[in-house]
């Protein structure tokens, strides 16, 4: 394959920085899954309709199979695997979505997390409303979203438990 | 990802003189706004191939303007910064309903309005609002400036007064005295992530004192080759009484400023029948 | 022994972890990303396959071009030409090619098959194929397969049919006591499963000439099967092992077996791993779907509002090639006269053949079209004899004793009645549709209260779990883990945690001392797939009898003695281990006692048992654009004993949400033969915007022969939901509404059909 339009994009991805060579148009997603091996974005549509591809762009939710890589040039990314802190504990919404049934069939669970966590950045204290739509654009087959938003609220919860604690 | 890369160039200037050399080349490039339209191309193996201008480096094409008689918005301002945005939300509530209706989070976060306006789509969500608010377009190439006002610009399916080495740099949306209210309604088929079947935008002035309909703006989108202003619907409005009978014109004339088809999400007997439906709805919320 | 109650597995000094929301086994995995799905893993010098497809729903190919400018030489090719004969995908009547040869019948049929290292090369060489064909007619709908213009199967189109007769339908009707006939006729469409992950697998050829296939799969074995049988191996041969898989909904039930064959047969031509993983457009447009149904209903009612007689014609779309159509017309059957009792009955059911993609396996398999019908029948029985709808079900329920329409005598308890009172207080029933009656004329968005009441029997129909003869074993180890070997897979709906508890349970150790060994065929007994309700109740049950030998082994040995405490049991496992060598125990199912189905005559047991249910939808119609919105959702049933609550309650969540799509969005779009809205974008499946609140309440009645009293629950929800939509939107429209889904459009026209002439 012809690499000559290959270019260096400066990635920071899940608090690292990186730099990989690659068409300047190749998705963001497959760049992550393939040249740097964090397979837990998922691909479910490549048409940004699912948003199993969600990771975060300078803390703001995307659709990675949308992204060219070249659009994600010097920008910071966090994934799935840069949720949980290196000791093994999990982020408060990967918690609840464990305890709460969020995740069946597992393949929308990272989307859906960053998906989830993007919302409680914008919306510490989300009505169901905000709930609903803030994970409007992540598609899920398995639960009907009761669980979901079960595991937001709990989180949420967990999350101001964690403050008033501190 | 049915595409094949290798038939594709991507490229990022850093100045806009750049962006315009490179677009008034012989053999030209394409604009390259948030991706969330030509990337679901290129996935599908559809996009066409060849050269592509990455513009998000280009600040003359951010940030969003409150002058004192209109709000100016940089050709890549995302839906979530109108949604940010406090005059937008008060002024305009209808474009930011628009915004809110495109895609979920991720695509508003990324989708630019200059990007939903030369897409072209008929069925895209902020031109019916921007049409309603007799929103202006600033081109612009190595050639200079011009405006285009909006409902001039689509002039058939995917057809627009842009050429080749012309960018959209802004949109203007003119500020309107308060007394006009204001209707949106987008059809779509669900709640969210939705492509519109019928989408109408309403704005209404009337003189109470005098009983009639001082001004009007409807446009829609979904019902025609291009998002499209309705103005024999208007002119049967415009100074008429608010009333049943004024309606019922309206619905008539609405019938021809429109051309809806069968596709894959709707019927044409479903789009001109809602559309109609849709103008009795907001003429009556605002009323 | 083998019969024991459940209770006796309890062990009296530890809590019982059935009856709790324990954490999901491979929950850790799949909310920190670590799960393994098969687009996950690269194997050293693994190609990338795809398939290249028939454009026209049947002809003959008259050639296959390879356009100029690719490397054609570095690319495997495989055609019908390679495919060891017969070229038969093994399944029920082994008529569909792996690739087409000579003839395509369905629009999208595979035909080439094509590997390359490089993935974006070889997406770029599937463009550059073409497939030269002949067109022949082709048949797309029900009545053209039936008025046999056009014969595309067989020597009339028709796959596989039924006939149940239960007393004398056609005197019925001249009698003096019957008051109402009605003959009507009800429609659903396709639907697609739409599991997140689309389909995929990895094959490799093994040095000693074998296949090893990973992917994305509900039934290992069915696989398996099929491979084995391809390439003529020997069983140990060919190995099939699931990955963690993305969804299935009975989508990954019998496709995968096609899949993994293409992708053995690039990769053994090749000599090198193939992955073979559609994309979502792919997914769509190629795989099976939902079977289309058309039933025609004529009932016979008496004075008092009892159902007199009952004569259903019942036809399902299979498409191109059989599959399961057999199977899933025979449980949309038993299904189609409902949890009534009818007196006089006759069923007459065909599936047929046209020349779409085959349908397949979904959630429901049949009983979601047939009930679909029978509800809205119902309804619209009760609305022509002026009684409640609530009213006139409770005077036909089937109850403990009586007999179904194929003879199957209800010996469990049967309570419809309580179901469906509760499901009424529950969502306000009587007090909404008085109040929606009032306040609906001043209002555009007018509201409704809609319900059914629907059964769904778990397990295989009739003799199937017999034939399965499904097999778990257990083991234990030296460190006194305890192991399930079972071919049941998790594909979200909770296997691995299920099976984690009845082994727990059943051993009295902790839920973490139990793993779950991945379905692997050759390292798991075949336990039957993963399908059909029937891995808790059916297959659950063999995991817990397997343990309990495992436990009487320890005890006979002298190794462990009760009371006892996990601790205890780890020495015991030692010991036994050090002293005997490993420890494994298999259960092989056994019917419960009495449990009898005749094939031939095609009556007796039907199911070991049904759950029941009562569901209840309130709904919105905005008059102005027809749109129907579901406002909140009561969803009440039996289902024995709830194993997991939280899964439990996350399956009927679920299903409720994808039977609101059935319902009310999803729509596939036919052109010529082929799905013409094959993008997520195009075929709506609810978001978290379109769900309304589904309030889920289970009545636990412990069913003798199911693990620790469970029945079976996946597919229940499927069943209930679009009836009780379509009687809400009736209630409100005043229209028929015999046709899902019920689109805007679909709506309008049927409410302006009067006004327009």
């Amino acid at each position: 394959m012809a690499d000559s339009l290959h270019v260096e994009v400066r990635l920071r991805v899940n608090g690292r920085d990186t730099v990989v060579r690659a068409h300047p148009m190749a998705r963001l997603l497959d760049v992550l899954r393939q040249d740097l091996h964090l397979t837990g974005t998922k691909e479910g549509c490549g048409e940004g309709e699912c948003g199993a591809c969600s990771v975060l762009l300078n803390g703001e939710l995307v659709n990675s199979c949308l992204l060219p890589v070249l659009q994600a040039d010097a920008a910071s990314i966090t994934t799935i695997e840069g949720l949980s802190q290196a000791a093994g504990e999990l982020h408060a919404v990967q918690q609840a979505f464990l305890t709460h049934g969020g995740a069946q069939c597992g393949i929308c669970t990272p989307g859906m997390v960053l998906a989830a966590v993007s919302l409680l950045e914008r919306h510490p204290n989300p009505t169901e409303a905000e709930i609903r739509s803030g994970l409007a654009g992540n598609l899920c087959r398995c639960t009907g979203y009761m669980r979901i938003f079960e595991a937001v609220l709990q989180a949420r919860r967990r999350g101001q438990a964690l403050e008033s604690s501190a | 990802m049915r595409a094949y890369l290798p038939a594709y160039d991507l490229r990022v200037p850093e100045t806009l003189d750049e962006a315009l050399s490179l677009l008034g080349s012989t053999d030209p490039w394409r604009p390259f706004a948030g991706g969330t339209d030509l990337m679901v191309l290129l996935d599908a193996g559809k996009l066409p191939e060849g050269r592509y201008l990455g513009l998000w480096k280009l600040p003359e094409l951010r940030g969003i303007e409150d002058r004192a008689d209109a709000v100016v918005m940089g050709a890549l301002t995302t839906y979530t910064d109108v949604l940010r945005h406090p005059t937008l939300q008060q002024d305009f509530p209808l474009l930011c309903r628009a915004a809110e209706e495109t895609g979920g989070v991720a695509t508003q976060n990324r989708g630019t309005i200059g990007g939903n306006i030369a897409n072209a789509s008929p069925a895209a969500d902020t031109p019916p609002a921007l049409l309603v608010y007799d929103a202006e377009l600033e081109l612009i190439s190595s050639r200079g400036r011009r405006r285009v006002p909006y409902d001039q610009f689509h002039q058939g399916y995917k057809q627009m007064d842009l050429a080749a080495d012309e960018l959209i740099a802004r949109i203007i949306v003119p500020k309107r005295p308060h007394r006009w209210t204001q209707y949106y309604r987008k059809v779509g088929t669900r709640r969210a992530q939705a492509i519109s079947k019928v989408c109408l935008a309403a704005a209404l002035d009337v003189d109470r004192v005098a009983g009639l309909v001082r001004d009007v703006r409807i446009a829609l989108g979904s019902v025609s080759p291009t998002p499209v202003r309705a103005r024999q619907a208007e002119a049967a409005l415009r100074r008429s009484a608010p009333d049943a009978a004024g309606l019922r014109n309206a619905q008539q004339a609405l019938a021809r400023d429109i051309a809806p088809i069968d596709d894959l999400r709707s019927t044409a007997r479903y789009r001109l029948h809602v559309a109609q439906s849709l103008l009795a709805e907001g003429f009556e919320t605002l009323v | 022994m083998f019969f024991t109650s459940f209770t006796s597995f309890m062990s009296p000094d530890m809590p019982r972890l059935v009856g709790q929301s324990v954490p999901r086994k491979e929950g850790r995995a799949k909310v920190t990303g670590q799960a393994l799905y098969v687009d996950d893993v690269t194997l050293p010098g693994m190609l990338h396959g795809v398939t290249v497809r028939s454009p026209v729903p049947r002809g003959h190919i008259r050639g296959i071009h390879f356009g100029d400018g690719l490397p054609w030489d570095e690319f495997t090719i495989v055609t019908a030409r390679d495919v060891p004969a017969p070229n038969r995908v093994v399944l029920i009547m082994d008529d569909q090619p792996c690739l087409a040869d000579e003839i395509v019948n369905h629009a999208e049929e595979p035909v080439v098959l094509l590997a390359h290292a490089d993935k974006m090369l070889v997406e770029k060489a599937r463009r550059a194929v073409t497939i030269d064909i002949d067109p022949l007619p082709a048949v797309h709908s029900i009545d053209e397969a039936l008025e046999g213009g056009t014969i595309v199967w067989g020597q009339d189109n028709i796959f596989k049919s039924f006939l149940v007769t239960r007393g004398d339908v056609d005197s019925v009707r001249d009698r003096d006591d019957i008051h109402l006939v009605l003959d009507i006729e009800y429609e659903t469409g396709a639907q697609e499963q739409l599991y997140i992950e689309p389909q995929g697998v990895i094959a490799e050829s093994t040095a000693d000439g074998g296949i090893t296939v990973r992917g994305s799969l509900q039934c290992p074995y069915y696989v398996h099967k099929a491979l084995v049988t391809l390439f003529g191996l020997p069983g140990h041969k060919v190995r099939v092992v699931q990955m963690e898989t993305g969804g299935g909904f009975g989508g990954k039930e019998e496709y995968p077996s096609l899949i993994a064959a293409h992708a053995a047969l690039l990769a053994r031509k090749a000599g090198r791993p193939v992955k073979l993983v559609y994309d979502r457009a792919e997914d769509m447009v190629a795989t099976t779907k939902r079977h289309p149904s058309r039933t025609c209903i004529r009932t016979a009612v008496d004075r008092d509002g009892r159902l007199q007689a009952l004569d259903i014609d019942f036809i399902i779309d299979g498409g191109a090639y059989c599959t399961l159509s057999p199977v899933v017309l025979s449980r949309g059957t038993i299904h189609a006269p409902g949890p009534y009792f009818w007196p006089n009955v006759r069923v007459r059911a065909r599936a047929v053949a046209t020349s779409t993609p085959p349908h397949g396996a979904f959630r429901g398999f049949g009983a979601p079209q047939s009930l679909f019908a029978l509800e809205r029948h119902m309804d619209i029985m009760a609305a022509t004899l002026e009684l409640p709808p609530d009213e006139f079900r409770r005077r036909n329920f089937i109850k403990q004793g009586q007999t179904s329409a194929v003879g199957q005598v209800m010996r469990e308890p049967v309570d419809m009645d309580q179901l469906l009172d509760r499901a009424l207080t529950a969502s306000d029933y009587h007090a909404k549709v008085k109040r929606f009656a009032e306040s609906n004329p001043h209002s555009r968005v007018k509201k409704g209260m809609g319900f059914a009441t629907f059964m769904h029997g778990a397990g295989f129909t009739g003799s199937g779990e017999e034939h399965l003869a499904s097999v778990v074993d257990v083991e234990v180890t030296a460190e006194g883990r305890v192991r399930v070997l079972a071919a049941s897979t998790e594909i979200g709906q909770g296997t691995n945690t299920i099976f984690s508890q009845l082994a727990a349970d059943a051993l009295g150790v902790e839920l973490d001392d139990v793993e779950i060994v991945q379905p692997d065929t050759a390292a798991v007994p075949d336990s039957g797939p993963t399908v059909a309700s029937r891995t808790c109740m059916v297959v659950g049950r063999l995991v817990e009898t397997a343990a309990t030998s495992v436990k009487a082994a320890l005890i006979e040995q002298g190794a462990l003695r009760e009371p006892y405490t996990p601790a205890t049991f780890k020495d015991a496992c030692a010991r036994y281990v050090a002293e005997h060598g490993p420890l494994r125990r298999s259960s092989r199912y056994q019917p419960p006692p009495g449990v009898h189905w005749n094939d031939e005559k095609y009556e007796g047991d039907a199911y070991g048992t049904y759950a029941w249910a009562a569901y209840v939808a309130e709904v919105s119609v905005d008059t102005t654009t027809f749109e129907t919105r579901v406002d909140d959702f009561v969803a009440v049933q039996e289902v024995g004993t709830v194993i997991h609550p939280v899964l439990a309650t996350g399956q009927i969540e679920g299903g409720v949400a994808q039977a609101i799509g059935y319902a009310l969005y999803e729509n596939v779009v036919w052109r010529d033969g082929r799905m013409a809205n094959a993008q997520m974008t195009n075929y709506i499946m609810p978001t978290s915007m379109d769900l309304p609140r589904i309030q889920v309440f289970f009545e636990e009645r412990p069913y003798a022969y199911g693990a620790s009293g469970a029945k079976g629950i996946g597919e229940l929800p499927m069943d209930g939901v679009a009836p009780a939509i379509a009687n809400a939107i009736a209630q409100v429209t005043g229209t028929m509404v015999c046709r899902i889904p019920v689109t805007p459009e679909a709506l309008m026209e049927e409410m302006l059909a009067p006004i327009d002439g």
